[in-house]
């Protein structure tokens, strides 16, 4: 069995503690995150994902249940080992970008704890180098785009070297390059190290590049699986407000056409070789 | 309302050590009831473009036509705002403009600004708010309770309370959810076809492009390299290429279908459907053979 | 209009005066202040405008970007100077037309504030002009560090600063998004009364205070989930590296100050 890394026990969390009649934001959450997974938590907006990112890295504590991070309970007194472990992208890349310029902002987790200098030069040309931005060093944040200030938010994340990195909707507001750039960065960090990702997304790209998903709907947690798992559900997810692979959608409308297939397909190659096999190589 | 622009250029910040050109020599003709699509990357100067269609930034040179107002380089003109209460815009992120105590406060504000008498104002306000499918509960709340999805909509409301002939969205739908997304893009085009509203979209998405647009330009660096119909500019991948621009999903996927059944469908797909149309009635017609 | 004001801003380049530490240039900024004062006749005043051409020189920033950049202040050094002129009565008459009179005195205080005040705004302009803000703040931060024994917050204050520049450009852009969204909407801030234009700017404050209020709360947090806890136990990353050269420029103010001294009357 693999090491367990992250793990959630019937977590609830309500932000109106009060008022009985607000649904909780997480209602009776759990899971567990394994060494080396790319995990995937897809939900539409105010499904509740991202309130699980924040009590994950205690931003926010649970009213009942308990989030465990590798191994023990996340609490105040383990919570600052905890962040150092926990690289953090979020959605807006301005308002995280603390330093004045790229190297700064690569610096500010080491700076705070307390790396010394020498090490911090090689780890922030390391990181840059990483993230392919080490043209930018002395960049300031406005002349870089949404897609570059989200890669030097991710160098600035493993520049400690941490065991997991938590992307919360960080590619939600880029434009298709910016988000490919993200993703790719991420895919390739993967294949160098054995960081642990968990990504909290409502794009399908990035769902389907996960090893596993969990889906959110209204606070509580409404399916977990592959991705091929999670996707089969068809119809189901679009009512939930999420999109389907686009292969998928086309064997639908090839069906509704009266075109038949072996499967609803989730790759564009599969579905392809299905029209081969069963429509023309007969 | 056409709208016309002829060799436009713009510099940020001229003459000073920051100067930075945007846009050169612009060519490009919106026709009154067209929905028009501007694709390019960021930087590509569609944003800058988008400014001038209702005169928030003027030409450094050449000029634009808008109706029957002109806007040049140099000139003064007195009839900026009636040129405004006809091209409305929505920017990117549109929530970020809201202000007022209330919904309706918020959404009356602009065609109360361009003199419409409060009674019709509230009138239309009730009426937009239902047409993006908000509750009406929502016109008395203030606007920074909503949610993001629903503040994006009153924001949207607010900008077709002014009743405008051409209406300019800057990628209307960032940051939305794909079901947020397609209802907000269903409305627009809806709006479109049955108010015959001229369309302006600022994207980077094909798809959208591909599926709404009668009309594609293409911006790269500061340049308006392409223009012509969704048909005319999809068929050269080559030219897209140059912009490292790609074909719509649809389009691909029929490109790699044609390789391998070593045969062409009638038509370019430029949406899902019309490519699981074209290839279900081709896929029969190869059966019957 | 604010495009061209250049008073505040950094020209990257590399030259002499970019490559020194900013330290080194803060200190010179403060002690020319007090130099300046030392002369009190054509002679001093002479010798302080060349070396200031000197330091401009020096920089290879262009005279034209320089002078028309500072505009606004020009008319500010011209108001001073009419202010002297008319209001000074010292030393013999040399101009009199109807009620007013110029004397010689005036005239001579007048040329010399001038010129005092044109050679400081210069060589302040000069020191933001070719040093990064960030390296100010890392200047102030290390040159003020002494007072940290009276519980001065000196590396909060420098923090402060740093992220106050950091967001000067975001927030001027977003002010430019919200007025145009809001001009798009009707709204005029640049016509009609005092009171309607008051209350066009009520739509662009506040949508900016909300977008503000929201970027300080995630830039809280994101500072927070990397690991912020003030001050204590931090190493610095920004390493100022004092050379020859500084102490070179410190000296020539030293230089200057008694080259003064002796030619004062």
């Amino acid at each position: 069995m693999k090491r367990e890394i992250i793990s959630l026990q019937e977590v609830t969390f309500t932000y109106a503690e009060e008022d009985e009649n607000v649904r909780p934001a997480v209602n009776n959450v759990s899971y567990t995150v394994y060494e080396g997974e790319w995990v995937a938590i897809v939900g539409h907006n105010g499904s509740g994902k991202s309130t699980l990112a924040r009590l994950m890295n205690g931003l926010l504590f649970p009213q009942t249940g308990q989030v465990r991070v590798f191994g023990e309970a996340l609490n105040e007194q383990s919570l600052w080992e905890t962040r150092s472990q926990m690289g953090m992208v979020f959605q807006n890349p301005d308002n995280q970008f603390v330093g004045a310029t790229v190297q700064d902002d690569v610096a500010f987790a080491l700076e705070n704890n307390g790396i010394p200098f020498e090490e911090m030069v090689e780890r922030v040309k390391q990181s840059l180098v990483k993230v392919k931005m080490s043209d930018f060093m002395n960049s300031e944040p406005h002349h870089l785009s949404g897609g570059q200030k989200q890669r030097v938010a991710i160098a600035g994340a493993i520049a400690l070297q941490p065991k997991i990195l938590l992307l919360d909707e960080a590619t939600s507001m880029l434009d298709p390059q910016g988000r490919e750039e993200v993703l790719s960065t991420v895919r390739q960090l993967r294949e160098e190290t054995d960081l642990t990702v968990i990504s909290i997304t409502h794009d399908l790209e990035e769902a389907l590049l996960a090893d596993r998903v969990i889906m959110m709907n209204q606070g509580s947690k409404y399916a977990e699986g592959s991705p091929e798992e999670i996707f089969q559900r068809g119809q189901e997810l679009v009512d939930l407000g999420l999109d389907l692979p686009f292969a998928m959608n086309i064997s639908r409308l090839l069906k509704t056409q009266g075109i038949t297939l072996v499967a609803e397909h989730m790759s564009e190659e599969e579905l392809v070789n299905d029209l081969w096999t069963s429509h023309f190589n007969k | 309302m056409d709208i016309t622009l002829q060799q436009v250029s713009y510099a940020y910040a001229k003459n000073t050590p920051f100067e930075k050109r945007a846009l050169f020599d612009v060519d490009l003709h919106i026709p009154s009831g067209s929905y028009q699509a501007i694709i390019g990357h960021t930087g590509s100067g569609k944003s800058t473009v988008l400014q001038h269609l209702n005169a928030l930034l003027k030409p450094t040179d050449g000029s634009i036509q808008i109706g029957d107002v002109e806007v040049s380089a140099g000139k003064k003109n007195k009839q900026l705002r009636k040129v405004r209460q006809k091209v409305g815009i929505v920017f990117q992120f549109p929530e970020h403009q809201l202000f007022d105590e209330t919904v309706l406060k918020d959404i009356m504000f602009g065609p109360m600004n361009f003199g419409v008498p409060e009674q019709e104002a509230k009138r239309r306000a009730i009426e937009l708010v239902s047409l993006l499918g908000l509750p009406d509960e929502v016109l008395e709340k203030s606007p920074f309770d909503l949610s993001g999805g629903q503040m994006r909509r009153v924001a949207i409301a607010g900008v077709l309370a002014m009743n405008p002939e051409v209406l300019v969205l800057d990628e209307p739908t960032a940051g939305l959810d794909p079901k947020g997304r397609k209802e907000i893009m269903d409305l627009f085009y809806r709006l479109h076809k049955e108010k015959g509203l001229t369309t302006i979209l600022v994207t980077h998405s094909m798809e959208d492009a591909a599926r709404y647009a009668d009309r594609i330009a293409i911006m790269h660096d500061g340049k308006c390299v392409l223009a012509g119909t969704p048909q005319e500019i999809f068929s050269d991948e080559g030219r897209l290429m140059d912009f490292r621009l790609e074909l719509p999903q649809s389009m691909k996927f029929q490109k790699k279908v044609e390789q391998m059944m070593g045969k062409k469908l009638p038509a370019l797909c430029l949406t899902e459907e019309m490519l699981a149309e074209e290839l279900a009635r081709f896929l029969k017609k190869e059966r019957e053979l | 209009m604010l495009e061209k004001m250049i008073f505040g801003r950094y020209i990257p380049g590399d030259s002499f005066i970019h490559r020194l530490d900013a330290r080194a240039k803060l200190i010179f900024v403060f002690l020319f202040i007090a130099v300046v004062f030392i002369a009190n006749n054509w002679i001093t005043y002479g010798i302080l405008v060349a070396f200031t051409f000197l330091i401009i020189r020096m920089s290879k920033i262009r005279l034209y970007f320089l002078i028309n950049g500072l505009k606004p202040v020009v008319i500010l050094i011209i108001f001073t100077f009419l202010l002297h002129l008319f209001f000074t009565r010292e030393g013999a008459v040399i101009f009199e037309w109807k009620f007013i009179k110029i004397y010689e005195e005036g005239l001579r205080q007048g040329i010399f504030i001038s010129i005092r005040f044109f050679v400081l705004v210069i060589l302040t302009s000069i020191l933001t002009l070719t040093t990064t803000p960030i390296s100010i703040t890392d200047a102030l931060e290390t040159l003020l560090n002494p007072l940290k024994k009276w519980k001065l917050p000196v590396h909060e204050l420098a923090l402060m600063m740093s992220i106050s520049l950091r967001f000067i450009p975001t927030l001027m852009d977003e002010t430019d998004k919200i007025m145009k969204a809001q001009m798009a909407r009707g709204s005029d801030m640049t016509t009609g009364s005092m009171k309607e234009r008051v209350n066009a700017i009520v739509p662009l404050l506040i949508p900016l205070f909300v977008s503000a209020f929201k970027r300080a709360e995630d830039l809280a947090t994101a500072m927070e989930v990397r690991g912020y806890k003030g001050g204590e136990g931090r190493t610095r990353y920004r390493k100022l590296e004092w050379a020859a050269k500084d102490t070179i420029i410190i000296l020539s103010l030293v230089v200057l100050a008694a080259v003064l001294v002796y030619f004062r009357s």
